[in-house]
């Protein structure tokens, strides 16, 4: 992409555009119930990631007590925040810090 | 416990099935109504503003449940009480009305099959499952490592049988995310398990 004179102001005026579409997240946090492979298996079906990615994720649930499994506008992350609660999984919203 | 042993199994023309003798399917029944009278919605007041009722919505502030194992199925998706309570208005009638059409999914599948239980939607029992074990994980207080300190309570401590129905539901729901997805399980897909219908 050619970019000609980007201005410094425009440059602050794209990140705030992008910062503000990808600004919240959805944490998904260790419980002892759920399976982990019933985990994994969650995190495939419902955000459609491979299994290298779920299994990391779910791990990072397990080992590390919480993994930061989505990202994007506040109305995507209560709906992924849903999701996972009506699959039974403990998870939250917030915004990224 | 007796027929379902395999727990569920994975038939060579692709069915989900289990055997379970009239004890156990007695125990899957019971578990599912429990779930279904943990989370069942109130009924609506009949003087409740007909857009409300449709939107799905609740008047007023709820909160977290004081009931552990509803406050557990029914969690806050914010740390912050007031919006955690903002978004159970619009979202907590929704998330006990499908956890509950679930479970009445698995009563019904139940209801209608024998010996040999062939399952139709197989989402609803891993989503009942879960949370059947989730309600009775958190009422006999399981932890990441007191497993075997409930597996060996004495018999007539209340929370043994309690222990010994998760311990069987946890195999039942390991063996169906197993015939759901074999590669989980270290199986290449081809070389999974079935049997003969």
């Amino acid at each position: 992409m050619t970019r000609v004179a980007a201005s410094p102001e425009l440059d602050e005026q794209v990140e705030e555009v992008v910062d503000l579409q990808r600004p919240w997240i959805t944490i998904v946090w260790n419980d002892p119930v759920n399976l982990m492979s019933y985990v994994t298996y969650v995190f495939m079906n419902y955000f459609k990631y491979p299994r290298e990615k779920a299994e990391k994720l779910m791990r990072d649930v397990h080992y590390e007590g919480r993994a930061v499994v989505s990202s994007g506008t506040r109305e995507e992350m209560e709906r992924d925040v849903n999701a996972m609660h009506s699959y039974g999984l403990w998870a939250t919203l917030q915004k990224d810090e | 416990m007796g027929d379902s042993t395999y727990g569920f199994q994975r038939t060579a023309t692709g069915r989900i099935v289990l055997r379970a003798d009239q004890v156990e399917r007695g125990l899957l029944t019971s578990v599912a109504q429990q779930v279904i009278d943990l989370v069942k919605p109130e009924e609506l007041p009949e003087d409740t503003d007909p857009l409300e009722a449709q939107l799905g919505w609740t008047a007023g502030d709820i909160g977290l449940s004081d009931d552990p194992a509803v406050a557990r199925l029914l969690p806050n998706a914010y740390a912050d009480e007031q919006e955690a309570a903002d978004f159970r208005r619009f979202t907590e009638r929704d998330l006990r009305e499908g956890k509950v059409q679930q479970a009445t999914t698995v009563l019904s599948e139940l209801e209608r099959s024998g010996e040999k239980i062939t399952v139709g939607s197989p989402d609803s029992w891993l989503a009942t499952l879960n949370d059947a074990r989730l309600a009775i994980g958190t009422r006999i207080q399981i932890s990441d490592d007191n497993h075997e300190e409930l597996a060996s309570l004495p018999q007539d401590d209340p929370r043994a049988g309690l222990f010994h129905v998760y311990d069987w539901l946890t195999f039942l729901q390991e063996s169906l995310v197993r015939c759901l997805d074999p590669s989980l399980y270290g199986f290449s897909g081809e070389d999974a398990p079935v049997i003969d219908d």
